[in-house]
């Protein structure tokens, strides 16, 4: 823990206010759900997080499927209890509460200022229901306002992401729309209710490049004009380029490298970020990589060793890696975050 | 280009007969592929890359119709031909790496055991020699040959896909087509197999044509590219020209709205709109709607070629760039 | 932003929207159901059936002499010897103890119906709510009524029914009851459990719930109106099987009725006719024709319901 909270204070001073801080933060499935086993293996989903977001930052998280970003992301929208640690998070009154394991009225309380939007949006709204049922509904759950307000403020919502008249999509259903159309609409549910912070799960990965562009501008224009803040969930670093001010590169559960986008994209510390980056193609059929082979491929964290979870893999280990548990995130200087003893 | 094609595409079109009408999935689509050239086709979901892979195959769901043109592999033309005529070209001629690796492998049969079956169809090698062969492909494509005889669900998605490879490699076929090969894969796995992949393909002097709607993966791997749009080529030509001066306003707007994670972050350029419906595809040049430089004439007559060295584009108004 | 004052305190506008959507989903429904054909024709058999039931009672309080048409303690006085073949008095002739055929067919209608659909309502309600909770929360709750699945499927339904009627004495009422019971908690909870498991992963359900949606807002806004088109197959089945249980158990002589389609059968073979189908043919087919032509219907309609709710099984 101790570890942990060091590791957030290394953070550079921040020039805004503090929104969210997830401390150690783990969460471990159970393999097996047989009662008579006692001694069930646990997959390491996530393992150990800590990192801070800022009023009005966007943070990336990006990592090959399966690392655990997208069950920190559901950590911190409480759609995932956490295992272990912390989620301090902002409260109405400016304070930080820990939001981890909150329950009834408080955890109603604490979804209206922080919401999520999911990668695909074919299947994240309910085909039976209208898009203003859609929209409407976080306002319905929450009895915030009556049935003329509702209309009126998804009116407003829908025409802020750009689905113009609204008074046109009101009353469609979600098989009407195009993609593009569709994740707009779930874009406008997240905000309907003002949130300060919005988990965003891969939002364009399932969208045609031309239909891409256009979410991620609007994203980032409604950050913004409503200063909310992201975690933005991703595959793809080069999509994280452009949304993301700082980026958090995750592998099996762990944080392996922090810092601003641009510095760790183009300067990367960690053997991973290296290779990862290395692989990533880029669209200019001039351009020369030099691809770093690293071995095998990805696993599954089910009971890890004590060591550094890349180790297997990795193409400068040593025998003080194998020997020693996974390594601590330490500042790399100018408050870049590294999670390796040979970097 | 003094050599016979590989394969030549003439005019090709292929509608499917819906409910609510004609769909125009291919639609006058032409071009030809060199021995060992590696042809990208690049475009966004619904502009009928897909289709054009399964009409090159003649792999066509019943509501299909091939409408007109000719594909013609090593000079004999396969629209015309029956599925008994065309069996023995599908696989020992011209095989196909599919899209979904998982519904591609049968996951009650042993892998191995699947490769050997399809060679055993296509060839008269049998028994031990296929078995031996499976092993020669295995290695091929850095298959651990331990797995030969493990199932589907025992692979990880990269596995699959080597597999997938390996049983497009079984007959050796003079072209590949490979849709979307590692969509679905992670980018370091989707690296090793496409760098494996080229490889293979130089030093077996096939010729491939790679579908996709990243325009990142096209630019790697393939000589030649083709852009398409609402069932048609809108611009062709060798990767490096088209991708550092596109004529066509559609790959113009590709390639601004294309972020990449090295070198200078331009800013990405959205294009307004969506992809046209091909039940009904707006008149003249399919793209008019969203494209800034559309006139009376783009909306009105199909645009004329352009041309510019080996790179081509059908439009009004050409960058003259 | 529009004004305030502009707009009316009740948007009567968002009822207008949803009362034109909801025709245009019935009218587009309809126009699938329609278009299967057999669903049509076991309608058509429904409605005659619907008719025959409504049109006793009427019938009885004016053409109908009650002493001679009364469908249980009636008798054919103008008859000579009972049974009697159709006449033009007695269209479907009398039964062995003298009571008119048709006048038993038609009030043995509306038991029928009632009987079926109250099965079906239980059934249904039943059904989507212990698959929906169970494949909503899973765990311990699931394990439960998975177990007790299993109990009312093992269940040798007709064994228990001797022993209730023996004990109790089952009318149409309990059997309904117990029909809906068993196939709700049993057959039909585990179908639309399956179904509600694919309902449950959808993301939709994670946006109800940071939406800070509760357990009874996601089932009953989320779950159950994605198994709806499927429990209402399942209805129009249990109808089926309602109404054919109960043919088998009144001709067995275990339910307590005092009209129906099964007894009109038991009573022909109590009487010793069963066997003289030939020369004694109103006894029996006018009865056992009923059980077939209803069953069949309600499942016909069940059928074209499964294509307008599964487009995958619709032709072209």
């Amino acid at each position: 823990m101790s570890e942990a909270t060091n590791n957030t204070q290394a953070i550079p001073a921040a020039t805004s206010r503090l929104l969210l801080r997830a401390i150690d933060l783990s969460k471990r499935f159970p393999l097996s759900s047989g009662w008579w086993d006692r001694n069930p293996s646990f997959v390491h989903a996530v393992d150990g997080v800590s990192f801070d977001l800022m009023a009005g930052e966007t943070l990336g998280i990006v990592g090959e499927s399966g690392c655990g970003k997208t069950t920190t992301g559901r950590m911190l929208v409480r759609l995932a209890e956490p295992t272990e640690g912390q989620v301090l998070f902002e409260n109405e009154s400016g304070d930080l509460e820990d939001i981890a394991h909150l329950k009834g009225q408080p955890l109603k309380d604490f979804r209206r200022r922080a919401q999520m939007v999911f990668q695909d949006p074919y299947e994240s709204m309910n085909p039976r229901r209208t898009i203003f049922d859609t929209v409407a509904e976080p306002l319905q759950v929450q009895k915030i306002g009556d049935h003329a307000e509702r209309l009126e403020r998804v009116s407003e919502t829908l025409g802020l992401v750009g689905l113009t008249p609204p008074s046109s999509f009101l009353f469609r259903f979600p098989h009407e729309l195009s993609g593009g159309q569709r994740q707009r609409v779930a874009i406008a549910r997240a905000l309907v209710m003002n949130p300060s912070f919005v988990v965003a799960d891969e939002p364009t990965s399932m969208l045609d490049i031309s239909i891409r562009t256009g979410i991620m501008q609007l994203m980032g224009e409604l950050a913004d004009r409503l200063g909310i803040s992201y975690l933005y969930i991703t595959h793809d670093l080069a999509v994280a380029r452009y949304m993301c001010s700082r980026i958090a590169v995750m592998y099996l559960g762990k944080i392996v490298e922090m810092g601003e986008t641009e510095e760790v994209l183009q300067n990367p510390v960690h053997p991973y970020t290296k290779a990862l980056l290395s692989a990533v193609p880029v669209p200019d059929p001039e351009a020369t990589r030099d691809p770093i082979d690293i071995k095998g491929s990805v696993s599954v964290p089910v009971d890890p060793l004590p060591r550094c979870r890349f180790y297997d893999r990795c193409p400068i280990a040593d025998n003080f890696c194998r020997d020693n548990d996974h390594p601590p995130l330490q500042d790399k200087g100018s408050g870049r975050l590294a999670a390796c003893y040979k970097a | 280009m003094t050599t016979d094609p590989v394969l030549a595409v003439d005019d090709l079109k292929m509608h499917y007969v819906t409910q609510a009408g004609v769909v125009r999935a291919v639609d006058g689509v032409s071009f030809s592929v060199e021995r060992g050239q590696s042809l990208g086709l690049v475009g966004e979901s619904g502009c009928g890359k897909s289709s054009i892979a399964m009409t090159l195959l003649k792999l066509l769901p019943d509501n299909a119709r091939l409408v007109a043109g000719s594909i013609a592999l090593n000079g004999i033309d396969l629209v015309p031909l029956s599925e008994d005529e065309m069996r023995p070209h599908r696989w020992d001629r011209i095989s196909m790496v599919f899209q979904a690796a998982m519904n591609s492998l049968d996951p009650v049969y042993r892998v191995g055991d699947q490769i050997v079956e399809a060679l055993e169809a296509h060839s008269s090698s049998a028994g031990r020699d296929a078995m031996e062969r499976v092993r020669e492909l295995f290695d091929l494509v850095s298959l651990d040959p331990s797995y030969i005889l493990r199932y589907p669900h025992e692979y990880s998605g990269g596995m699959r896909q080597r597999a997938i490879i390996a049983m497009a490699l079984a007959c050796e076929p003079d072209i590949i087509i490979a849709d979307e090969p590692t969509t679905a894969l992670d980018v370091i796995v989707q690296d090793h197999i496409l760098r494996e992949m080229q490889t293979i393909q130089h030093s077996l002097e096939m010729s491939m044509i790679y579908i996709s709607h990243d325009m990142a993966v096209i630019a790697e791997v393939c000589d030649v590219v083709g852009v398409m749009y609402a069932g048609k080529l809108v611009e062709f030509g060798p990767t490096a020209d088209v991708y550092a001066r596109p004529i066509h306003p559609y790959t113009r707007a590709l390639m601004s709205a294309f972020p990449s994670v090295r070198g200078e972050k331009h800013e990405l350029v959205t294009l307004p709109g969506e992809p046209p419906n091909l039940l009904d595809p707006p008149g003249g040049c399919a793209f008019n709607p969203r494209c800034a430089y559309a006139t009376d004439e783009c909306r009105t007559t199909a645009p004329p070629i352009v041309k510019r060295g080996d790179q081509w584009a059908a439009c009004w108004n050409p960058s003259d760039e | 932003m529009a004004t305030v004052n502009a707009q009316p305190a009740v948007p009567s506008s968002v009822w207008r929207a949803r009362l034109r959507l909801a025709s245009r989903s019935v009218r587009e429904n309809w126009g699938l159901f329609v278009r299967t054909r057999i669903g049509l024709l076991g309608l058509a058999i429904i409605a005659m059936y619907a008719l025959l039931a409504v049109a006793h009672p009427v019938l009885m309080s004016t053409v109908w002499e009650p002493r001679i048409y009364d469908p249980v303690i009636g008798y054919a006085f103008d008859e000579t010897k009972q049974p009697a073949p159709p006449s033009l008095k007695h269209p479907l002739g009398t039964d062995p103890l003298g009571r008119d055929i048709l006048s038993q067919l038609m009030f043995s209608a509306r038991s029928e119906f009632l009987l079926g659909l109250l099965a079906a309502t239980v059934t249904v309600v039943i059904g989507t709510s212990v698959g929906a909770i169970a494949a909503y929360f899973g765990g311990w709750v699931d394990t439960i009524l998975m177990r007790l699945a299993d109990i009312m499927i093992m269940m040798p339904a007709i064994s228990v029914l001797i022993v209730l009627s023996a004990l109790i004495g089952v009318e149409h009422f309990e059997l309904a009851l117990l029909i809906g019971i068993l196939s709700g908690f049993g057959a039909t909870g585990v179908v639309l459990k399956s179904q509600a498991l694919s309902v449950v992963v959808k993301p939709y359900i994670d946006a109800a719930r940071s939406a800070g949606g509760g357990h009874f807002h996601i089932i009953l806004v989320h779950i159950v109106p994605n198994l709806l088109p499927l429990s209402f197959l399942y209805m129009m089945f249990t109808v089926t099987s309602a109404i054919f249980s109960e043919a088998v158990l009144s001709f067995l002589g275990l339910l307590n009725v005092r009209m129906s389609w099964g007894l009109m059968i038991h009573t022909t073979e109590s009487a010793g006719y069963l066997l003289q189908v030939a020369e004694f043919w109103w006894l029996i087919f006018p009865a056992s024709l009923s059980i077939t032509l209803l069953c069949s219907a309600f499942y016909l309609v069940g059928r074209s319901l499964d294509e307008v709710v599964n487009p995958r099984l619709r032709s072209r």
